[in-house]
């Protein structure tokens, strides 16, 4: 009986339905914002579940020269991974469908995945666009993630747990500490745009010099796959950030939960999309200087700003 | 198809033959970058690139031996479609060239609706280009609000002429529209709003960190290459090349209008935007000088049909830089000779200097900041040996040996009937 339960939290609710739908929901929220913001109708609601739904009807081409192997595992990788992720995330309560000790790391390493398989997927396409692509997915992937890892672990340190759920606990019993972690939210926001390819960091799939990147060669269901996926990761990076860095109102009853974990999590997607309004796309090599110059520094602040706090309380 | 050969073993000496290899990208003909077809093959080691080869010709349509077996009003029409954004520009400079074989005065309206015309299409080219910009930059947000505020010019400009792109205000003699004392306050208008927009843009191109970081230092052209290979217009003008045929050699209403010609140092693209930013500004300030001066009379002198023998070579300073038009009369209705040298022509060889050391994600805005215009650009160069026999064809010939062609490989288009269509 028990297994059945977790059947069903895995599958529908909050699992991977819930996280889908989300995921198509951020998408829409995301699109809309952004076309607003630029003085546009943009998309109606129901858009990107059509997009899915027409790219699941085309036929799906696999290049002659593509590892066939890896081409179409790639995509569901990155799926799998990122609901795989959505698991250990506390989201409007402290008790995550699983969790243990360290799951905060294993969660960082199963959101690294699909930027993996970004990389394997483009690489294996074999396509010269693709190619490139590929090679600057991963060497973004070194500019953003150790920041990222970095801003993560500093709220952990200051509760002294390496558990998301431990971490909730800890700020739940001491309400308004989370302010002393508002440098590393930002630091987070910023190499999240990173992780996500947008706008300024979308140079591995910047359209106008190789085409769509490590995807120039996906069409049909693996990309409908990878759409999904990129959907869900900002949904699954979101709570993330939620949970670590915006750890309030996980007390209250389901109902009021859920709005205001759906309301924080409206508001870091809404701050992503003005970030992807107000910028031009930095060249690799800007990136990679913004990222280790400015980025990284503030992190490792964030990092002694604990420790120090933890001193003194 | 056969499996490619393992991966080689990576090893300390792999990666350091690697690094000098040299892999060849190519942008175009088809490309997302690429808003017509033309091809770049980009030798890339890294990042950086190491060589440019540019080759055109994939848009050529024949339109100057199009010219030669038309009449010369139809040639107005012909010529205006060289290209779809300095339409107007085409159809002056090859106005003017024959109003001069034929001795034709304007009468002064009629040049200052040309003036104006063209300083319109200055706004909505520069407005374009902006956009583009900003896209190939990926800063799409610039992209969707130029091209919404170029939008009232292009409202404007179909209000004028009747059409948006293609004007068809030239005449020979003079211009086919009178722009109505009514249509005067709208202008203003117009002007008015976008030159506000415009405040806006010069603000963010000066303050917006990401786009000068993504414009400054790329694309560099020193004042003596540009003057070594010929560039012309915004191009030139950003790296301090002093000249604007409107200044320089003044034609329609200019030597009666006060502006002056917008130069920077930058030698950059961001230079670029700059002067283009700089130009939509003087612009403004034309068109408000024309409506005040604007005299009255006729828009048109009466025109004869057949051309006298002669030759000219026409001037004009389009949104995109110096076009020039040759045209040689021989007394009939029909030119014997149409040549033009768009703009694009003249700044393409500065290319491939400034996308010299740069990196694979400046190709684009490089290329975009010369504002090309590649259908504009194409023309047919043949080489013939001397052995074999010359063959010109005449409009028609060619149109009859496309069905031919067709016919032989099964396809009748003859039998095809259009319902609704009259005759036939």
């Amino acid at each position: 009986m028990n297994a059945l339960l977790n059947l069903l939290f895995i599958l529908v609710f909050p699992g991977m339905l819930f996280l889908l739908t989300l995921g198509l929901a951020g998408e829409y929220v995301d699109r809309k914002l952004y076309a607003r913001l630029q003085n546009r109708v943009g998309p109606p609601w129901f858009q990107p579940l059509a997009d899915v739904f027409k790219l699941l009807g085309k036929e799906s081409v696999i290049p002659e020269e593509a590892d066939k192997r890896m081409f179409t595992m790639a995509p569901v990788f990155a799926l799998a991974t990122v609901i795989a992720a959505y698991l250990y995330i506390p989201l409007w309560n402290t008790t995550p469908i699983f969790s243990f000790q360290g799951d905060l790391v294993v969660v960082l390493y199963l959101l690294l995945i699909p930027t993996l398989t970004f990389f394997l997927g483009g690489w294996y396409s074999r396509s010269i666009f693709s190619t490139l692509g590929a090679v600057r997915s991963i060497t973004q992937l070194f500019a953003y993630e150790i920041p990222l890892l970095i801003a993560l672990l500093s709220p952990a340190l200051l509760a002294n747990t390496w558990s998301i759920s431990g971490i909730a606990v800890y700020y739940g019993a001491h309400p308004w500490r989370w302010m002393v972690n508002l440098l590393g939210f930002c630091v987070g926001l910023v190499t999240l745009l990173g992780k996500l390819e947008r706008v300024p960091f979308d140079a591995p799939e910047a359209e106008t010099e190789i085409v769509a990147g490590s995807f120039t060669e996906y069409s049909g269901r693996f990309l409908a796959f990878f759409r999904l996926a990129i959907d869900s990761e900002a949904i699954v990076s979101s709570s993330l950030l939620a949970a670590v860095f915006l750890p309030f109102g996980l007390f209250l009853p389901v109902w009021l939960g859920v709005i205001v974990y759906l309301a924080k999590l409206a508001g870091i997607l809404c701050i992503l999309a003005l970030m992807r309004t107000l910028f031009a796309r930095l060249r690799m090599d800007q990136m990679i200087n913004f990222c280790w110059r400015y980025v990284a520094p503030i992190a490792f602040l964030q990092v002694i700003i604990d420790l120090v706090v933890k001193e003194f309380v | 198809m056969p499996r490619l050969p393992p991966e080689p073993r990576v090893t300390a000496a792999s990666l350091a033959a690697d690094a000098d290899r040299v892999v060849t990208v190519p942008i175009g003909p088809q490309h997302p970058a690429l808003k017509e077809p033309e091809s770049f093959m980009v030798d890339l080691r890294g990042e950086k690139i190491d060589a440019v080869r540019m080759r055109f010709g994939y848009n050529h349509r024949g339109i100057e031996k199009g010219c030669e077996q038309r009449s010369y009003t139809q040639d107005l029409y012909l010529v205006e479609r060289v290209c779809g954004i300095c339409s107007y520009s085409h159809s002056t400079a090859f106005v003017q060239a024959v109003e001069e074989i034929a001795g034709l005065e304007l009468p002064p309206r009629a040049r200052y609706i040309r003036t104006l015309i063209a300083e319109l299409e200055r706004i909505h080219s520069h407005l374009l280009w902006l956009g583009v910009a900003g896209h190939e930059i990926g800063f799409d947000t610039l992209l969707m609000y130029t091209w919404r505020d170029r939008e009232q010019v292009m409202i404007l400009l179909a209000r004028l002429t009747g059409n948006r792109v293609n004007y068809g205000m030239n005449t020979l003699g003079g211009v086919r529209r009178d722009i109505a004392a009514e249509m005067m306050p709208l202008i203003l208008k117009v002007v008015d709003s976008l030159e506000e927009r415009t405040k806006t843009y010069i603000e963010l191109a000066l303050t917006e960190q990401t786009l000068i970081q993504r414009l400054s230092h790329v694309g560099k052209l020193s004042k003596e290459d540009a003057l070594r290979l010929g560039t012309v217009g915004p191009t030139a003008r950003a790296s301090g090349v002093d000249r604007d045929a409107r200044r320089d050699d003044p034609y329609a209403a200019y030597a009666e209008l006060s502006f002056n010609v917008v130069i920077d140092d930058h030698c950059d693209v961001y230079g670029r935007t700059i002067v283009r930013l700089g130009e939509l500004m003087e612009t403004y300030s034309i068109i408000r000088q024309i409506l005040k001066q604007m005299p009255d009379g006729p828009i048109a002198t009466k025109a004869p049909r057949r051309i006298p023998e002669g030759e000219a070579v026409s001037r004009y300073e389009a949104p995109r830089g110096e076009d020039v038009h040759y045209v040689r009369g021989n007394g009939s209705e029909k030119p014997e000779r149409v040549k033009v040298r768009a703009p694009t022509l003249a700044n393409f060889s500065s290319v491939s200097k400034m996308l010299e050391d740069g990196y694979l994600a400046d190709l684009p805005i490089v290329i975009a900041a010369i504002d090309p215009c590649f259908s504009c650009t194409d023309r047919m160069v043949s080489l013939r040996d001397g052995s074999s026999t010359r063959r010109t064809m005449t409009w028609d010939e060619v149109s009859r040996m496309g069905i031919q062609w067709h016919k032989e490989r099964g396809l009748d288009l003859s039998t095809l009937r259009i319902p609704g269509s009259a005759g036939e």
